[in-house]
């Protein structure tokens, strides 16, 4: 599914304009991702949480020529599931989904 | 921040009533939610893409114990953030 499916999605269900529905969207995951940015995390029950996890420097290898590389620290986006969301995705041959 | 905030946010940048942006973010959710629990991926572009990943079983320990446990097969949700969330917590955005 891709943001223009979901936004038509949206759209229909809750009875507005497709550019609405996008917008609605973007301010979702904009807001997700200003929050990261300046340090917060997002907590969404039922759904999952988006923290920064940081990763330490490391020296890498380039792997087509062998030669070594210095990786600096950085802060990657992290996703952990939540219970409801994980048991939906994990169990929807048990009959456990919403259609 | 919790749902909250960005409902709120949701309501003051569109003028739609509380309510109605509370609606609109329980839907957003309830499309990813389906669409992944149909092994489907969802992909917003900026932000980044989730998808299902199917584990095979393995053996695990607990680290209290340190007793081996049979970890059973599985179905994940990963998700990938995009370039521009990648380069926005790293502060390498402009503005």
């Amino acid at each position: 599914m891709t943001k223009s499916e979901m936004a038509e999605k949206l759209a229909e269900k809750i009875n507005i304009k497709k550019q609405q529905a996008e917008d609605i969207i973007n301010i979702f995951t904009n807001s997700i991702i200003e929050a990261l940015a300046r340090g917060d995390k997002v907590e969404i029950r039922g759904f999952g949480s988006f923290r920064v996890r940081n990763r330490a420097e490391k020296e890498g290898r380039n792997p087509k020529t062998g030669e070594k590389v210095h990786v600096p620290a950085k802060k990657v986006p992290f996703f952990k599931t939540g219970k409801d969301f994980r048991e939906t995705v994990d169990h929807k041959d048990e009959g456990g989904a919403q259609a | 921040m919790t749902k909250i905030d960005i409902i709120n946010r949701v309501a003051e940048q569109t003028g739609l009533p509380k309510q109605d942006a509370d609606t609109a973010i329980e839907t957003i959710i309830a499309l990813v939610k389906d669409t992944l629990s149909r092994d489907e991926p969802v992909i917003l572009r900026r932000f980044g893409s989730f998808q299902t990943r199917a584990k095979n079983p393995r053996v695990g320990r607990n680290p209290k114990t340190g007793e081996e446990a049979e970890i059973s097969a599985r179905t994940v949700v990963r998700f990938k953030a995009g370039k521009h969330f990648k380069q926005s917590v790293n502060n390498e955005n402009p503005a």
